[in-house]
């Protein structure tokens, strides 16, 4: 066939770019376009922290300072009543933030840090040394981590917070490495990746920088997922008398209202705030792993209207709507209709 | 008729229908792929593991400043080959000589340095983490073709510039997802170039970009083998593009080459049957008369494939031979040969000869 | 350019015509017009193939029509004019005013879509012959099993796959006639209208050419028109009776499909055939198109094409040029282009001499100069 052009073309692709949808993650500028429940989550999160930086400096009273006022209800002097002995349970709470967030958080960065090495190794290296790693994480994976810390905790003396920290992270690696090994295995298969191997990339660089950055919202989740169990695990164990009640913490102040009857004497505000707090710190770091989840997954939100909308647009039997409006551009074309 | 270096030729100028024979590079000698079936339950464990053979027996020459198309619908094994060929996927049987040398474990860095591949998903083949400085530096530092920051930004500008992504500075920070898909294609062009290859495997490069800028990116690999001496082999299942952008063409059907030969000539003059049948199928709006389809069926399974030549259930030409022998590679012209019987002098007849040729307008 | 009267229209009735539909993504100012102002005709027994790359909004087009679109996609103008019978004007229906039991009647029955994985569309815990019997047994109430095997079989037959695959699961079906059972499902019903989107991509060249041809025999038969959708302009001119041709969501050209190979006037289309390296001749460097299709968000000013054409002219960046028979008058042809304003100083590319004459009906016969 003869050429198009006697006229000379333009310059190919010079400044024509046509955005393209992609899996990667977007950071959105501005806070007020993230979902309601990451901002939720991110402020609850906020405020427990603060509460761990600043609360032995704002607390009102020494916390294991007794008092005369015994188990009186919340007032002016004392913001969250007292325990049985006079303490100040809002002094308790400030203060244990503190030892309850590190050992949570510690816990989980080094968890995190374990999961990726043994799950995105197992996933990219096949062979023996690849499944002898999976069949290492099933095994940890089958460990039930609360007996095992009440055996270890029975048989290591003191056994302070850090011990607990310890064991906790050796055990929740698993769970993460799992994940990361099944995302790592489908990965190997991608284009980029054989690209790289094409291109003389050594197997240590494709790992850290060809597939774990784009594994970077799994690892995120799988650390928050972490941190939540280990801050449970921690009050649990403390609860159940078997952690560091000597430190001040938030499970600590749960044992030592359990072991004077708060609930039966009816004194709500011993052991409900630090129950709170717990709890409202596995909410929000709940929260901001759906957020994470919308982040890298567009599908789950309506390519970018928000729920009320689309619903709106809808005719609620799967049609699509019709909605004719004027459109004054729209002139009609000129000439025979057929 | 080329314009100056690193300009496309004028539009309408006539292809050079002979291209001279540049130097071999790359040869392949019987690359044979069989992959593991993975069996469940007891059936494994008993009797001869069942293989799927992808590739049997494919011999290539991939020559400077020459394209070479593989052609061959899905299930061919024509990626296969590609990957084979890239050290992707090592072949169970067969050897691989670069530079008239066996490649082996340890030369595998010179040879990745020497023979670089591009990917058909141009949304695939770029981690959309990395910029595309960062896709070119990568190749540039592991083969150490320029060191030190200021080298390295100069030699992914040049890059870019052979790859007409310009201006080049507009280019060099942008992530994948904000190029179209022809401009991914010349960035994983230029990532291949970027190592300083002999050789350039194309694994359908165009068959996933829009129809309209194909012709560009071929057309841009066309002037790197004219401008560079690039020995480039062509994998594709358009058989159109290959007769419009290779010098040669082997077709592929069910993990065997069944023809092989200058391009125009294959096409023009198919002595396989099933090259007449793909021939007789592609779109072709220049048609003097109406498509008569030659055969049908579907492709055969690879993991039991039949015996003697492989396309003989859909041969509309078959003959008792082809049922339990396999074809030798017969030459039918000057530098073309086919694998079937029917062309063969002790088997082909009168009767049973295929056409010369497609009714040519 | 003017109001023409067509020289040679396509005497059969309508039996689809789509006017003015616009159609969009999203709500307000941000919305992205995938579909603008689109004008298309179907005749009964007609293939019309619609071309374009991605971005143009073909298959936006299709579903558009027949209200599939998913949200945030909204019908925005126009009508869809359904003629079950032309002698019975009384009967048609606009499919953008209908509501949901009006077109659950026409869906299948009258208006079959087969979609571009269609293949994908079978139930994997299904046999075929249970699939087909659903379907048979949701349009058909009175019908009684016996009979719906019956009817499957027949269907079957049609395609051109071995009744006994009936009991077959889709798993065990090649990818080509899993494609021909949806094919076989969308004209259980004999509807009137059969729109097909990429139907055949996914597939080889040679299932390809088989299905194609099946189709058409099919049409011969059993007279229903259908819409074709692809990007694979190619195959349209060897396939379909007319061609429509989008860029950026609007109709740039229609015309016979013999008529837009021998002489295009739209440089879109110049290009897009440019892009197709032939099977015959010399080999002579081909250019494609320069550039990339426009960002939908953002589309030039005038005609959207004007940024990749060789021959743009001040008035083709700022007005855009509307759809129209171009100068001079040749048969059933419409444009949209300031070039095809008739004046000796056009580009040779655009303004070829029409082909001869030829009844209506594929061009597969006859040497053609190109």
């Amino acid at each position: 066939m003869a050429t198009p052009y006697g006229a000379t073309p333009p310059a190919a692709d010079a400044g024509e770019l046509t955005p393209v949808a992609t899996q990667s993650v977007h950071l959105r500028r501005h806070w007020r376009r993230y979902p309601f429940k990451v901002i939720l989550g991110f402020g609850l999160l906020a405020a427990m922290v603060l509460m761990a930086v600043i609360g032995p400096f704002v607390a009102p009273y020494d916390p294991t300072a007794i008092g005369p006022d015994v188990l009186a209800a919340p007032s002016a002097a004392h913001l969250l009543g007292t325990t049985n002995t006079g303490q100040d349970v809002l002094s308790q709470l400030l203060v244990g933030a503190r030892v309850t967030l590190l050992v949570g958080f510690g816990a989980g960065a080094v968890a995190t840090v374990l999961s990726v090495i043994v799950g995105i190794s197992a996933g990219y290296y096949g062979g023996a040394g690849g499944e002898l790693l999976s069949m290492l994480t099933n095994i940890f994976l089958i460990i039930p981590l609360l007996p095992l810390l009440v055996v270890l905790t029975a048989f290591l003396p003191g056994a302070g917070s850090l011990i607990v920290a310890v064991v906790i992270s050796l055990t929740a690696w698993a769970w993460g490495a799992r994940v990361l090994r099944a995302q790592t295995l489908t990965l190997r298969k991608s284009d980029f990746v054989q690209a790289a191997r094409a291109a003389g990339e050594r197997g240590w660089r494709i790992i850290l920088f060809e597939i774990l950055p784009n594994e970077l919202a799994i690892v995120a989740s799988s650390f928050l997922f972490t941190v939540i169990t280990a801050i449970l695990t921690d009050a649990g164990l403390i609860f159940l008398g078997l952690g560091d009640t000597s430190q001040w913490s938030w499970g600590a102040i749960l044992f030592w209202a359990q072991n004077n009857e708060a609930l039966g004497t009816g004194a709500w505000w011993w052991f409900v705030p630090p129950g709170l707090c717990i709890a409202l710190t596995g909410t929000s770091l709940a929260l901001i792993n759906f957020g994470i989840d919308e982040l890298i997954n567009p599908s789950l939100r309506a390519a970018g209207l928000s729920r009320k909308t689309s619903r709106a647009m809808t005719t609620g039997q799967g049609l699509t709507p019709v909605r004719r409006a004027e459109r004054a551009d729209l002139t009609a074309a000129s000439g025979a209709r057929r | 008729m080329n314009g100056p270096a690193g300009q496309p030729p004028p539009a309408g100028a006539a292809l050079n229908g002979d291209r001279p024979t540049g130097a071999s590079v790359l040869v392949a000698r019987d690359l044979t792929k069989h992959f593991k079936v993975r069996e469940r339950g007891l059936r494994g464990s008993y009797g001869p593991r069942r293989v799927v053979h992808a590739a049997e027996d494919i011999s290539l020459e991939l020559r400077a400043g020459n394209v070479s198309a593989v052609v061959g619908e899905s299930g061919s094994g024509k990626t296969t080959v590609a990957q084979m060929l890239a050290w992707l996927v090592r072949p169970t049987a067969g050897e691989i000589l670069l530079d008239g040398r066996r490649v082996t474990r340890r030369s595998l860095r010179g040879y990745r340095h020497r023979v670089q591949i591009v990917f058909q998903d141009p949304f695939a083949s770029l981690n959309p983490v990395h910029d595309v400085r960062y896709h070119l530096s990568r190749p540039l530092r592991i083969h150490r073709r320029a060191r030190g920051r200021a080298a390295v930004d100069e030699a992914v500008r040049a890059l870019l510039a052979r790859v007409r992504l310009e201006p080049t500075e507009q280019f060099v920070h942008k992530m994948p997802h904000e190029l179209s898909g022809g401009q991914r294609q010349r960035v994983a062009i230029a990532r291949a170039l970027a190592a300083g290859p002999s050789v350039l495997l194309a694994d359908e490069p165009v068959s996933m970009l829009d129809v309209s800028i194909r012709l560009g990116i071929l057309n841009l690999l066309g002037d790197l083998r004219d401008t560079e001496g690039l020995a480039i082999l062509y994998v594709t299942h358009d058989i159109a593009s290959a007769r419009y952008f290779a010098d040669t063409v082997s077709v592929m059907y069910a993990g065997r080459l069944v023809e092989s030969g200058p391009a125009v000539e294959v096409t023009d003059r198919p002595s396989h049957p099933y090259t007449q049948l793909l021939l007789s199928a592609a779109p072709d709006p220049e048609r003097a008369a109406p498509v008569v389809i030659k055969g049908s069926g579907a492709a055969p399974s690879l993991v039991n494939p039949p015996a003697g030549c492989r396309f003989h259930p859909r041969c509309p030409f078959v003959m008792p031979v082809c049922r339990t022998q396999r074809p030798p590679d017969v030459p039918v012209g000057p530098g073309h040969v086919a694998a079937c019987w029917l062309r063969h002098p002790d088997h082909g007849s009168a009767t049973a000869h295929p056409s010369a040729g497609r009714p040519s307008a | 350019m003017t109001a023409s009267q067509p020289a040679a229209a396509d005497p059969r009735p309508e039996v689809l015509e789509i006017s003015g539909l616009c159609v969009e993504y999203g709500e307000g100012p941000q919305a992205v017009r995938a579909v603008i102002d689109v004008d298309l005709v179907l005749h009964r027994g007609e293939v019309v193939g619609l071309a374009g790359e991605s971005g143009s909004g073909k298959s936006t087009l299709a579903y558009g029509a027949t209200r599939l679109l998913r949200p945030p996609g909204v019908i925005t103008g126009g009508s869809v004019l359904f003629h079950p019978d032309r002698d019975r004007p009384e009967l048609t229906i606009d499919l953008l005013d209908a509501g949901i039991d009006e077109l659950r009647r026409l869906r299948w029955q009258e208006l079959a879509i087969v979609l571009q994985s269609a293949m994908n569309a079978l139930n994997p815990v299904l046999t075929v012959e249970t699939q087909l019997n659903d379907t048979l047994a949701a349009h058909l109430p009175g019908s009684t099993r016996a009979s719906r095997r019956e009817r499957a079989v027949e269907l079957l037959g049609l395609v051109g796959i071995n009744p006994d695959r009936l009991r077959s699961y889709p798993h065990e079906l090649s990818g080509g006639m899993k494609q021909r059972v949806m094919i076989a499902m969308a004209l259980a019903l004999e509807p009137q209208v059969v729109i097909m989107d990429e139907p055949t991509t996914a597939l080889d060249v040679v299932t390809q050419r088989e299905i194609l041809e099946q189709v058409i025999e099919l049409r011969d038969s059993l007279g229903f028109s259908v819409l074709f959708i692809t990007h694979d302009l190619s195959l349209l001119l060897e396939l379909a009776d007319r061609i429509a041709v989008m860029y950026a969501g609007r109709l740039v050209e229609t015309a016979g499909a013999r008529q837009l190979f021998a002489a295009p006037r739209h440089p879109y289309t110049a290009g897009l055939l440019a892009s197709f390296p032939s099977l015959h001749g010399e080999r002579h460097v081909m250019t494609g198109i320069p550039g990339s299709p426009p960002d939908l968000r953002n589309p030039p000013p005038g005609c959207p094409f004007h940024p990749r054409c060789g021959f743009a002219e001040p008035q083709c960046r700022q007005v855009m040029p509307p759809l129209a028979a171009p100068h001079p008058l040749a048969g059933d042809r419409l444009v949209a282009c300031w070039l095809q304003d008739g004046r000796p100083d056009r580009p040779g590319v655009v303004a070829r001499p029409e082909p001869p004459a030829r009844p209506a009906g594929r061009m597969a016969t006859g040497p053609v100069q190109p």
